[in-house]
């Protein structure tokens, strides 16, 4: 299939670093803890620091405010409450055209009437250190209504349930009906009808370093400069710009190193928001890092997905429909500018997505309560479509008296079926899902696992195992935002410029947070031109210094931005051959840059170094002919065209063990199959999966938001909140099957949230085998010991 | 009632001394009085160890120990680790086995490591899961550092 690619100059490049575990270039400085975080750049003594009076109600409106303490205690620069910061912007409102009919209310930096839910930043104290702020904010006084709270999604369409927007007319934020095929039909045909309800918890991001901005307004120029640990600058200029009233070119947003985002860092956050306001306001820098506790009440959650599935099957295993109803609450607004429409959006277009099946209902109903928001979170409704999907899946295995690994063979997607289109009509390119699941079963030895299970059982041990196929959205085109209006880009651009001592500069809209994004466009780049990685120096997150670009999001960034670099390589490379034949006095087509020097095309026989090429073309054109003029620098932009998202496969799975004694579960080991295309660096492409899968792992066991039904979360720090750590782990075992999109020159799709999407269907599944022997099922994450002995019957 | 104390203590093997506000803990005290800003501040309430520095040749959070707590002490942080090149090896086993990703956590986490091979030089793979159980890490899920630990033993002739 590799070779459907029709233009192979970039694969076959000599001394390609396509494909090769290449050291990142920004490892070493971070490992010494010499990385530029937000709060790790140094600022004058005229900087404010931030900290908001958070509301202690989940619902309230804010009656008369007594600032008059705080503004009088030490160290306080200035209080300010919404009415203020609303004079210099205007609100946004969260929705998208694409999602029909999706309302939400206008938000402003600070509420101007109403808290909707805990954790809100309502008034905000600037003194000269934080610790200050903190003890101005204890003197702040708010006369609170207190008004009912909407917590429970299930209720909150009822009419005795209270309107959190009055102006909405009900607290329904979206709903989604899909209707594809005859799904009445493949019921009366089908033998068997499994119906199976699942529970996704709200969990959140912890980032291990938390939101942080400074903003710093000069009004002497005009200029707006914001250090911030977001993933897509461009994006963030544009919406301070927009709701700031400035010019978008008087905007310059810096994101040096991010220590971690996942989807957290890309919203509009509304406290962050005000620290620009207060920037502007106070003429002066203004720093906000939100704390843990923070955190957890303020960074976006995601999931919280009740799913109703049911699946058709016959008696030979052939899977006929899909049919979900999903109900998701999503606080008190929709996400700008992203909308939090997409997690519910994303589960109704890709369950069932590895499976040949032709008739699927869904509904998908997103209702507003009073928590705090929700909104994309890596793998955005992927484990919840899969969980679902491969639950379902594993019903019907039960039903038909099949192995769970041969009803996924009979469904799954034929590899030589491609280009084909899913059941919701979403196409898809070039995936291989039966050579996944033929590699995961190989590498887990399937057979022999199923009889130590087996054997074990009889002596009291109950183990389980349990497989996931998935799909994975990558390389979104424009029809993921763009055409619902969001500013977002989803085309990437790159720039390299050749200097006078032979090295290159590589500037990419494309952004780091960790991921390895700088050692890959290097790997890019090195490939395109003809350098050694090390003769690059990348330039990521500044949008001063950077072609326009997306940034990272939806696994876009190798993929988009790494053909842009690849593109913008082959053109300098062309425009310094253009150079040195001049200097040669030689044809540019019988040339080529291989390990930094101009050589002969044919022999490879060193001609000039690039060193030289930059001497002559910078300090002596006077040597070369009149009328040439050589051009170092070269642009190249890419945006997919041809399909709306680069759709990957794989396949996961996962063995463990269950205490039926305490409920605890022990994860014994996990296989994780997974088909991205191209392998730019196959070191980083494993330590994306293995993170990703822990990700996933820490929705399926651990990880939840919990919410008493005053709209209060009871465990919003990091001792009560459990995380993954290293001692409930396993070692993961990661394989490759590699079917490139034809769309681009590099044919690499993403990889960042395959781990993420297929990891907690995997342990559900394993659990539910575990369990077989007992009749006991569980399908409500997180899986707790406690949920576990209640299943069992023991408590 | 002033509310400021002074301390001095040895940093890195320098001297500082300072008068600081009493309730400053160490972490922030290392930050922003003495500018090391490798030592990192994750949770605030000693469970995520981003803020590990050794004190009296001992890890301990920054964040829960005041630095007037610290007065008299001898504090290593990562700045200075990486400058005497005690962790070299544990450094380059981290990049080369990619055991960082964002970075954040990483200063604290070498710190526990360079601690683990003092303690336990030949430790198994699970008893070094559990000494690092105290470093939350969002990123690697865990498995290559325990790899980079491992390959910096192993190059230093101990088992791999």
């Amino acid at each position: 299939m590799t070779d459907l690619i029709a233009d192979r100059w970039l694969l076959d490049r000599p001394n390609s670093y396509i494909g090769r575990s290449v050291p990142r270039p920004n490892a070493p400085r971070l490992a010494e803890g010499r990385g530029a975080f937000v709060d790790d750049i140094e600022t004058g003594g005229r900087t404010g620091h931030a900290a908001f009076v958070r509301s202690p109600h989940a619902h309230a409106r804010i009656g008369s405010i007594d600032a008059e303490a705080a503004r009088a205690a030490p160290g306080v620069i200035a209080v300010v409450t919404g009415r203020e910061l609303a004079e210099i912007h205007d609100p946004w409102v969260g929705v998208l055209s694409h999602l029909q009919g999706l309302k939400s209310a206008p938000q402003y930096a600070l509420p101007l009437e109403t808290a909707t839910w805990q954790g809100e930043a309502v008034v905000a104290v600037v003194a000269e250190s934080r610790a200050r702020a903190e003890d101005a904010v204890e003197l702040v006084k708010i006369d609170w209504e207190v008004l009912p709270a909407v917590t429970d999604a299930e209720t909150a369409l009822d009419p005795a349930t209270t309107v959190i927007h009055e102006s909405l007319g009900d607290n329904l934020a979206w709903r989604r009906n899909a209707d594809f095929g005859d799904i009445e039909a493949a019921y009366a045909e089908a033998d068997h009808i499994v119906e199976e309800t699942y529970v996704f918890a709200r969990h959140t991001g912890v980032c291990v370093e938390p939101r942080a901005i400074l903003a710093d307004w000069n009004p002497g120029e005009g200029q707006l400069t914001v250090w911030h640990n977001n993933q897509c600058p461009h994006m963030v200029q544009n919406i301070l710009a927009t709701h700031f009233r400035l010019d978008e070119h008087r905007v310059r947003v810096i994101a040096r190193d991010v220590g971690g985002s996942f989807g957290i860092k890309v919203h509009t956050y509304a406290d962050e928001l005000a620290t620009v306001g207060l920037s502007l306001l106070l003429k002066r820098p203004v720093k906000f890092v939100a704390d843990r506790l923070e955190s957890f009440l303020s960074d976006i959650h995601a999931r919280d997905q009740r799913v109703q599935g049911k699946v058709a099957v016959k008696d030979d295993g052939t899977i006929l429909a899909f049919e979900i109803d999903a109900l998701s609450g999503i606080g008190p607004y929709s996400m700008y500018p992203r909308t939090s429409g997409i997690e519910s959006n994303q589960i109704v277009n890709l369950t069932g997505g590895p499976y040949a099946f032709d008739h699927y209902r869904a509904q998908a109903t997103v209702v507003f309560q009073n928590k705090n928001m929700m909104c994309q979170y890596r793998a955005v409704g992927h484990p919840v479509k899969c969980a679902v999907t491969e639950g379902l899946v594993d019903a019907a295995a039960r039903a038909t008296g099949m192995d769970p690994a041969e009803i996924r063979r009979r469904n799954l997607r034929a590899d030589d079926s491609y280009p084909c289109k899913s059941a919701q009509g979403l196409p898809f390119e070039n995936l291989s899902h039966q050579e996944s699941l033929a590699k995961l079963l190989d590498a887990m030895d399937y057979d022999a696992l199923k009889a130590e299970r087996d054997a074990l059982r009889t002596e009291g041990v109950y183990r389980g195992i349990g497989l996931a196929s998935f799909i994975e959205v990558t390389n979104p085109s424009a029809m993921f935002y763009g055409v619902g209006g969001a500013r977002i880009s989803a085309q990437d651009g790159a720039t390299m410029r050749l200097d006078a001592r032979g090295n290159v500069f590589v500037a990419t809209g494309a952004t780091e947070q960790g991921q390895g994004m700088e050692a890959v466009i290097s790997q890019v780049a090195a490939t395109a031109v003809g350098v050694p990685p090390e003769r690059l120096k990348i330039v990521t997150g500044d949008t001063e210094h950077t072609p326009y670009g997306g940034g990272t999001w939806a696994s876009r960034a190798a993929g988009i931005g790494g053909e842009a670099v690849a593109q913008a390589g082959r053109a300098l490379r062309q425009q310094i051959l253009r150079a040195a034949a001049v200097m040669l006095q030689e044809e540019a087509e019988n040339l080529d840059i291989r390990g930094g020097v101009v050589v002969e095309r044919a022999s490879g026989a060193e001609r000039i170094g690039l060193d030289e090429v930059g001497r002559v073309c910078y300090y002596r054109p006077d040597t070369l002919p009149d009328g040439f003029q050589s051009e170092l620098v070269a642009t190249r932009h890419y945006v997919p065209r041809q399909y709306p998202f680069a759709f990957t496969n794989g396949a996961q799975a996962s063995y463990l063990e269950v205490d039926v004694e305490t409920g605890f579960i022990s994860l014994l080991d996990h296989w994780c199959i997974e088909d991205c295309g191209t392998v730019i660096n196959p070191q980083l492409v494993d330590e994306q999966i293995r993170g990703g899968i822990v990700q996933g792992l820490g929705g399926a066991l651990w990880e939840q938001c919990v919410y008493d039904s005053d709209g209060q979360m009871l465990n919003a720090n990091m001792a009560d909140y459990l995380v993954p750590m290293a001692a409930e782990l396993p070692d993961m075992r990661c394989g490759h099957v590699v079917s490139p999109t034809f769309e681009s020159d590099l044919g690499a799709k993403g990889v960042g949230e395959a781990g993420t999407c297929g990891a907690p269907a995997a342990v559900m599944n394993a659990l539910n085998d575990a369990l077989a022997p007992f009749a006991a099922r569980l399908t409500d994450m997180p899986f707790t010991p406690q949920k576990v002995l209640r299943a069992l019957g023991k408590i | 009632m002033d509310s400021t104390v002074e301390i001095g203590l040895r940093v890195n093997g320098e001297r500082a001394t300072r008068r600081i506000e009493a309730r400053m803990n160490l972490v922030d005290f290392l930050r922003e009085e003495l500018g090391l800003t490798g030592s990192h501040v994750g949770c605030e309430h000693g469970v995520c160890g981003a803020c590990t520095v050794r004190v009296d040749g001992r890890i301990v959070r920054g964040c829960l120990m005041l630095a007037a707590q610290a007065d008299g002490a001898d504090v290593w942080t990562i700045e200075g680790l990486s400058d005497t090149g005690e962790i070299r090896d544990l450094q380059e086993a981290f990049v080369e086995r990619n055991a960082l990703q964002c970075g954040y956590c990483t200063p604290g986490m070498l710190l526990t490591l360079a601690e683990l091979r003092e303690r336990n030089p030949a430790a198994s793979r699970q008893e070094i899961r559990e000494f690092i159980s105290g470093n939350y890490c969002r990123c690697t899920g865990y498995e290559a550092i325990v790899d980079a630990f491992e390959m910096a033993r192993q190059r230093q002739g101990g088992p791999s």
